[in-house]
Parts: structure tokens; C-alpha cells; sequence
């Protein structure tokens, strides 16, 4: 723990760090011994083939899912010692399918903020939605829009939680080719502007070239290779 | 047509069982046929049935002339035997016996109680039990409905509740939704019962005091009285039911524990 206060100090960018974090489910380990750093503005893929643990992986970051052994640190606390709705307020997720809730664009928007009781201005609206490409979008059913749209949106909704980092489970998995191209620039975005640091699942390994900067390699729940993404993924 | 065949109250009663298990048969065989496999479930359903109301008929006899608080004890037991029996619609919910237990000891207990003490039901054992029974009964029904609609729905919308969730809901909040459903219908026999009652159907309880030499009037009275109050104790049940296992579905760390294909779906 001082060693880890030490290294924050050192590095003030260092947003999230996983120590050694693993989950086992009786008869299967799912992730077994991850460890890595996730630095201010940086986008960090986590890419492998289906069923390495990949979404395993994120989901322990935000602690949707319980390690059974290691921690993460968020801003050097374990994260174990942040209330768990804090905690997901803090770290954003963004999942490979919308679910956005029956109502308005504004609706999902406020959704997180008002869970702390708290209410954005519409201004505040606008702007996130403009962010994500959907200006005047504020008012629209949400029922009426497309995929790609829809999960815009719910890039927006995480955003509006002002997070100090974002899970992106496969957000382009369900998308055509255009939206992919939108929701990419998205992520591009949200790493460069506010300098959030993203941790992105993806199978796609051309995609983890063109949005991350480094990259992790899962098998078996294991990492078997890590470093910057050209070296990793030998593009 | 039985009565010409058998003299005696028992082989007649026994025939008569007889023929509609195999109404209740016929109608199985039936579904079978169309894909939907329900035999053996109401194979075993109706002769646990029978041995079940034939005990339970010994023992009421046995206990007819005994002290009423002796019924407590009776009451009891109908209701850990009805937490059990619900519990089935619930798999894979966490400690559904438990729950559905104290779901119906709540619901039913107390309003068996609370009407006890006021004076709504007797305190006579013959009629303490059977009114008793009555609401255990119902009150399982709709705490099983209840369960089950509400592990359905949770199942059908992890994505929605863990959406909430990675937003910053709390547990409570983000299966709110489904404890609302799963609370509203599985009131809706109740509420059925209470709306037809006299026009769709006279129930067994009525024709029992008009049998037995009731005014009719208050028979439908109370037959009234009877379902307002099987509507208590239900709603009571699944109110606490849903409520304690909307905690039971999720960890301390408001993590959603029950989903499908566990451990944790996707890659």
C-alpha cells in the first residue's frame, strides 16, 4: 500500500492500477493474477480470443463482478474501501448493448446524477449529447433510435456521471460499419479532450491498434502478453 | 350414478376421487400430445394431494376435541410445509425457502393472528384451521407467483439492472422495477376472486355454512370476509416476499447475483 501511494506520487497520472486481481468460480478461473496500469488519457485494450475473460476482466475493474483474490486501486484507494455506487460513479461502463431505460434522450442522461440526487442543466445535457455527435437530441424517445445512436447515447449517460475512467465492453460489437466509425471517434475523443483513460474489451484487434495505446493479451484468464499496442499485437 | 353403485361415504368418497383424477389426467395427456410435459409433476401433485388432505383430515379429527391452541402448532406447520412448497418456483434464488417461509409467516401469520384476536375467525380449532389453511394456502400461491415472476424477470433484464448498477444505482433501485411487476400480478387471482365472487363463482366455504344451516345471507357475508381477508394475508406475503428477496439477489457489495449461466456471462 505505501509502495502504491509511492508510485501515485511518482506518477500522478496513474488513474487505476490491478493488483494481481483474479476471480475462480468453482471449477474455473475466469482471471487469474492480473496486474496492470491504466495512466490519464491513455486507452489500454484488452483483447483475446471469445471466453479468455475478457468481459471477466472489466467487470472486476468496476467490481460489477467480486475478485476473489487481488485488488484494484482507483486513485491509489482500494477500491474495496469506496462505497461500490461511488466506486461505478468513479469508474464509467459503457456495455456492448445500450440498455437504455424506456423515456427520453434526458431521461438516461440524468439517470446516474440523479441517483446522488443530483440534476444536470439542460445545457449540461446538450453539451454531453453534442459530444457524442447528437446535438437536439435531449428530447427524443429513446424507443426511436438507431443502434448506433442508442449506444451514443449511452456513452453520454456514463459521461454524465463525470467518471474518472471508462469500461468499454465491446461497444462497437453490435454496430455497423458507420456507427462503429462514430462511436470509435468517440472513444478517441473522450481520451484526447478530458484525457479520461479508457479500458477497452475488444476482439478486434485492428480496432485496438487504431484506438489504444497499449494492450493486453488474454488467454485462459491469463495474460500472456502486454506492452504498447503495435508490439502486442505485431501491427 | 356412483351413489347407486357405492352405499358407503368412504368407497364413494374414494370414486369420486377417482373420477376426477382422471379429469384432471385426461386434460394432461392431452397437453402431452401438443408438446407440454406436465404429466409427472401432476401425477405425483395429486396422490401427494390426497395422502396429504387424508392425514390432514385424520389429524383435524384427532384434534377436534382438543384445546384451539393446539391449531398454532397446525398453523405452523402448514406454513414451513407452504415455504417449501413455493420455494420450488423460485430455482436458483437465493435462499428461497427461507424467504418465502417468512414471507408467509408475516402475511398469513399475522393477519391469522390479527383477525383471530378481533374476533373475524373463531378460535375453535375446526374453525381456525380450516380458515387458517385457507389463507396459508393462498398466501403460497401468490408468494410462488410472485417468486417465480420475479425471477424471470430479473433473469430477462440483468443487462438493464447492471446498467443501473455501473451507473451508480444501488441494489434496491435497480430491481425496483421487476419487484413491482412481480408484486402486481401476482395478485391478480386475488384480486379475481374478490371481483367474481357471487357471479363467477360461489365458493366451497359459503356452500358449506348454507349446508350446514347458516343463514344465507351472512354465509355470503362472510364467505366476503373470508376472501378480504385471503387478500390481506396474500398481499402482505408477497409484499414481504419481494421485498426480502430484492435484498437476496443482490450481494453486500450490490453486485446482481443471480443471473444466468453464472459465473459472470460474456467473455
Amino acid at each position: 500500500m505505501a509502495e502504491l501511494t509511492t508510485r501515485v506520487q511518482a506518477n500522478p497520472g496513474l488513474i487505476l492500477r490491478a493488483e494481481k486481481l483474479g476471480r475462480t468460480v468453482p471449477a474455473k478461473i475466469l482471471v487469474a493474477e492480473a496486474s496492470f496500469e491504466v495512466c490519464k488519457g491513455e486507452t489500454l485494450a484488452i483483447v483475446g480470443p471469445s471466453g479468455s475473460g475478457k468481459t471477466s476482466l472489466l467487470r472486476l475493474l468496476n467490481r460489477l463482478d467480486e475478485p476473489t483474490n487481488g485488488t484494484v486501486y482507483l486513485q491509489g484507494v482500494d477500491y474495496r474501501q469506496i462505497a461500490p455506487r461511488d466506486l461505478r460513479r468513479r469508474v464509467g461502463m459503457v456495455m456492448q448493448r445500450p440498455y437504455l431505460f424506456p423515456g427520453s434522450v434526458a431521461d438516461n442522461l440524468q439517470f446516474g446524477p440523479r441517483q446522488r440526487g443530483e440534476i444536470l442543466s439542460d445545457e449540461r445535457v446538450e453539451q454531453l449529447l453534442a459530444g457524442v455527435g447528437l446535438a437536439g437530441y435531449r428530447l427524443r424517445d429513446v424507443a426511436n433510435l438507431s443502434g448506433g445512436e442508442a449506444q451514443r447515447v449511452s456513452f453520454a449517460r456514463s459521461l454524465a456521471n463525470g467518471p474518472e475512467v471508462l469500461l468499454l465492453d465491446e461497444p462497437t460489437s453490435a454496430l455497423d460499419e458507420d456507427s462503429k466509425r462514430e462511436v470509435e471517434t468517440i472513444v478517441q475523443q473522450v481520451g484526447r479532450e478530458p484525457g479520461i483513460p479508457c479500458v477497452l474489451v475488444t476482439h478486434d484487434a485492428a480496432q485496438a491498434v487504431r484506438l489504444a495505446q497499449r494492450a493486453l493479451v488474454l488467454e485462459g484468464g491469463r495474460i500472456v502478453r502486454s506492452g504498447a499496442v503495435e508490439e502486442v499485437l505485431g501491427a | 350414478m356412483l351413489k347407486s353403485i357405492f352405499s358407503g361415504q368412504l368407497q364413494l368418497g374414494l370414486a369420486q376421487a377417482a373420477l376426477a383424477a382422471l379429469a384432471a389426467l385426461a386434460v394432461v395427456v392431452l397437453a402431452e400430445r401438443r408438446g407440454m410435459h406436465l404429466v409427472s409433476e401432476l401425477v405425483i401433485a395429486m396422490i401427494r394431494g390426497l395422502v396429504q388432505i387424508v392425514v390432514a383430515g385424520s389429524i383435524l379429527l384427532l384434534l377436534l376435541r382438543g384445546p384451539s391452541w393446539t391449531s398454532v402448532f397446525l398453523l405452523a406447520a402448514m406454513i414451513v410445509a407452504a415455504g417449501a412448497t413455493s420455494a420450488r418456483r423460485a430455482k436458483g434464488m437465493p435462499e428461497a425457502f427461507r424467504v418465502s417461509t417468512w414471507a408467509i409467516a408475516c402475511g398469513a401469520g399475522s393477519v391469522i393472528a390479527v383477525m383471530t384476536l378481533l374476533g373475524v375467525i373463531d378460535t375453535p380449532i375446526t374453525a381456525l384451521v380450516p380458515v387458517g389453511s385457507m389463507l396459508i394456502a393462498n398466501a403460497m400461491n401468490t408468494n410462488g407467483l410472485a417468486l417465480n415472476r420475479f425471477r424471470s424477470d430479473v433473469l430477462a433484464h440483468v443487462g438493464e439492472i447492471e446498467t443501473a448498477l455501473a451507473l451508480g444505482a444501488d441494489g434496491n433501485s435497480s430491481v425496483a422495477p421487476y419487484v413491482q411487476v412481480s408484486f402486481e400480478a401476482s395478485l391478480i387471482p386475488a384480486i379475481d376472486s374478490l371481483r367474481s365472487l357471487g357471479i363467477v363463482w360461489i365458493p366451497g366455504l359459503m356452500a358449506g355454512m348454507l349446508l350446514s344451516g347458516a343463514r344465507p345471507l351472512y354465509a355470503a357475508i362472510y364467505q366476503f370476509v373470508v376472501l378480504a381477508i385471503i387478500f390481506a394475508a396474500s398481499g402482505l406475503t408477497s409484499l414481504v416476499s419481494t421485498l426480502l428477496m430484492r435484498t437476496r439477489v443482490m450481494s453486500a457489495a450490490e453486485q446482481l447475483i443471480l443471473r444466468p449461466g453464472q459465473p459472470a456471462a460474456g467473455s
